[in-house]
């Protein structure tokens, strides 16, 4: 057990925190760390940062060098977060692109395909959107109905998903559609990459319980894409989604527990303006939240170090998405204790607008991050059943 | 950054597990329990001179092996893995610590050698009967005459106190309050004027004492009046190791229940199958997990001894009080009925996670000491 950087960590970090103290000036430095993987707030400075970040290949980090990544390891990455974090840079836009698809792209797809779009990512010039709910298809993803059919260089896509984020905003959707019509569950999905921008596709929004709308319905009626572009072979699409889910619940998400920290800060600035960090509920809820938050941080890196060590993750890593989800939404209604009866007002100037503060913002975000990514109660299946070795569930048409 | 440990300290755990396994299986906790002293003497010989556990993080110039917090924890885990009935925790992390801690170069050469060989059973007496964690509960008083030192007061809830050779006393000197005037004793299990009760204890397998001071004559440790800093870092440190100890068994009830999960059945499956069941082992596993994590940095902090120390014992012992208790009343209900008999063992581990969780402070107090260190 050490915790302190070796030579050539600390090293990376000057370097991180050089380059950061060079760039993250003006506009940059101005917007801080508002937003995030589904806030849209300011959206066009971030995606000039974003592309300043992929110009000098801090986008696709961890990639190998021929990808145009700096190859960097697990406690890079770490370092490269917590830096940024400390910097209180602007929230990153490419969640979908660098931490789910292009994984997976590196696992799963052909060196032409890796060509094709990875330098796009790491250039900001294709944004991503991710196609796997539909309205029969939320915990239970297998039910995938939305088809593909081969037309001569084609597949030709029909369906619909749901709660896509940011599809407004992206340029491809990586989209689990159904290959073979006479298959059922997990069996005969494939992995498509899709254009967003053509006639096929129609968005519509989603407002969600705080105002905005992040989230989408996405229709595909006739949605065409070149029949190369599937990821992993045609029939096995599950088992590619799955590796995305794998990164979504794991890894991807390891950078949040530094935003987080800057959460905490803020609203311990508030309890002290308001008073409210003299009550003793609030001071023993703020404490509760603290210790949570660094407990996420220890098990991230006990995580991480079996990641680097074993080549696996430890059962930590299965309760990452299960454990701050949950700490998330104690927080936010922590935050709501902490505003007191100036929560019951959205826009403190009053006409018909529906603006969240900060803390309100938590308090409602907070409700959909226990269900996306696999709800709550779905971790706690994988935990019990690939963790734990407890039996499954009988399912309709099994005996028991 | 690396957080792990290492192929030595495995190693360790393995060995310290397969001794206790052997030494201390749930037949000698029972037969333990039900005694007044509460443990085994040749099993405490032999855990000194087979195993050398006591002399384990005491200083190589004290007569220790000088290993560090790290591997004092881990051998606290499997402790707290088997219910070891033992003055293990008293003699070698509150006493052990506290001499560390408090004693001039001269102390430490005399008393810390005795314990390290486990020739010497030690504990710290500091909780009164008015049962406050913080230093306000000190009441004892300290008084000089003509350069020797006597204690008069009461101290309750002395792990071992009834059985020790060697206690080390918390007290003040006359008219002080708060953190000033603490001051750290010794005192001869024997010595005249100390009358030692021992105490029915609700956790049956870790054994407490009553000990009344009546003008007993005591050897300053340390300097008197100034012991605060010394007394602040012991408490640290023994929440510390109380939260490694704890997971111990907060992973044995773990995998009681998961077992049972597995082998039970009713309405024609393993209860296991059901996610009533499944769903709480998941939230045990959680909880079990992230309390190992707490535990094992704040060990790293301790071995250290850098300035987290006192922000992540607070933390620690706040999280690893709850998440072991949660998961030994979990245990009881998975279990259904056969979990509430006093032949089932699940009792043993609810009633250790709760006087643990009690012990130091519970979570609420430790929030609030968390609370003040970080600034809230």
């Amino acid at each position: 057990m050490d915790f302190h950087d070796t030579p050539s960590e600390a090293a990376f970090r000057e370097e991180v925190r050089a380059w950061l103290a060079e760039h993250l000036t003006g506009d940059f430095a101005a917007l801080g760390s508002v937003g995030g993987p589904s806030d849209e707030t300011g959206w066009e400075t971030r995606v000039e940062w974003e592309k300043l970040l992929g110009r000098d290949r801090w986008v696709g980090l961890s990639w190998p060098a021929e990808y145009g990544g700096r190859g960097a390891g697990v406690p890079e990455q770490i370092i490269f977060n917590e830096e940024y974090a400390r910097a209180n840079a602007p929230a990153r836009i490419s969640f979908f692109g660098e931490g789910l698809f292009a994984p997976t792209l590196i696992q799963f797809g052909t060196e032409e395909q890796k060509r094709r779009f990875l330098p796009r990512i790491q250039a900001v010039e294709e944004l991503w959107c991710q196609g796997f709910s539909e309205p029969n298809a939320g915990s239970d993803l297998a039910n995938i109905q939305t088809r593909a059919v081969l037309d001569g260089d084609e597949w030709v896509i029909s369906g619909q998903k749901v709660w896509t984020t940011l599809a407004h905003r992206a340029d491809w959707i990586f989209v689990l559609c159904r290959t073979d019509p006479e298959s059922r569950g997990h069996h005969g999905l494939s992995y498509l990459l899709c254009p967003m921008r053509q006639d096929g596709i129609e968005i519509r929004p989603l407002r969600q319980m705080t105002g905005s709308a992040e989230f989408n319905e996405v229709f595909f009626d006739g949605a065409r894409t070149a029949r190369d572009n599937v990821l992993g072979p045609v029939g096995q699409g599950w088992k590619v989604a799955m590796a995305t889910l794998g990164f979504e619940r794991g890894t991807a998400f390891l950078s949040s527990q530094l935003g987080f920290e800057r959460e905490f800060a803020d609203l311990l600035d508030l309890a002290h303006k308001t008073g409210a960090a003299s009550d003793p509920v609030v001071r023993d809820e703020l404490a509760a939240r603290y210790v949570g938050l660094k407990v996420m941080r220890y098990n991230g890196m006990r995580m991480l170090t079996n990641l680097v060590q074993r080549g696996v993750a430890g059962p930590e890593a299965s309760i990452g998405k299960l454990y701050w989800t949950t700490w998330h939404r104690a927080f936010g209604e922590t935050a709501l204790r902490v505003l007191g009866a100036d929560a019951l007002v959205v826009a403190r100037a009053g006409g018909g607008t529906y603006e969240p503060g900060p803390q309100q913002q938590v308090f409602m975000a907070s409700r959909a991050e226990t269900i996306y990514a696999g709800s709550s109660e779905i971790q706690k299946n994988i935990i019990g059943e690939r963790v734990l070795g407890l039996p499954r569930e009988p399912r309709q048409g099994e005996t028991s | 950054m690396n957080f792990a440990f290492s192929e030595e300290q495995e190693e360790l755990r393995r060995t310290v597990r397969q001794f206790l396994e052997a030494k201390s299986p749930e037949t000698e906790v029972r037969r333990l329990m039900e005694t007044t002293e509460g443990y085994d003497p040749s099993v405490w010989k032999q855990m000194g001179q087979e195993l050398g556990l006591q002399s384990i993080a005491v200083p190589e110039a004290y007569g220790g092996q000088g290993f560090t917090f790290i591997e004092l924890c881990i051998v606290l885990e499997e402790m707290g893995r088997v219910l070891l009935c033992a003055p293990y925790y008293s003699s070698v992390v509150l006493a052990a610590n506290a001499i560390l801690n408090a004693g001039t170069e001269e102390q430490k050469q005399a008393l810390l050698p005795g314990i390290a060989s486990g020739d010497t059973i030690a504990t710290l007496a500091f909780t009164e009967p008015n049962g406050k964690w913080d230093v306000t509960g000190i009441t004892l008083e300290a008084t000089e005459q003509g350069g020797s030192w006597s204690l008069s007061g009461e101290k309750m809830f002395v792990l071992d106190g009834h059985t020790a050779d060697l206690i080390v006393v918390v007290a003040r000197t006359a008219g002080t309050s708060g953190t000033d005037g603490i001051s750290f004793f010794t005192v001869r299990g024997d010595a005249d004027g100390l009358t030692r009760t021992p105490l029915s204890t609700m956790d049956m397998t870790r054994k407490q004492a009553k000990l009344e001071f009546s003008g007993v004559a005591a050897e300053p440790l340390g300097e008197p009046g100034s012991g605060w800093p010394a007394y602040s870092k012991t408490l640290d440190q023994a929440a510390i190791a109380l939260a490694n100890e704890m997971m111990g068994g907060a992973q044995f009830v773990l995998d009681m229940s998961v077992q049972y999960a597995k082998d039970r059945v009713q309405f024609g499956r393993p209860i296991g199958s059901f996610q009533a069941i499944k769903h709480k082992c998941a939230d045990m596993l959680l909880e079990v997990e992230s309390g190992k994590s707490a535990a094992y940095y704040a060990a790293w902090a301790a071995a250290e001894d850098n300035d987290e120390v006192p922000v992540v014992s607070a933390l620690a012992k706040a999280y690893c009080s709850e998440a072991y208790f949660h998961a030994a009343a979990e245990n009881i209900q998975i279990h259904g009925g056969i979990g509430f008999t006093w032949e089932h063992p699940a009792h043993l581990y609810f009633k250790r996670a709760k006087s643990s969780e009690i012990f130091l402070g519970d979570a609420t107090y430790h929030r609030e000491l968390l609370a003040q260190r970080i600034g809230i």
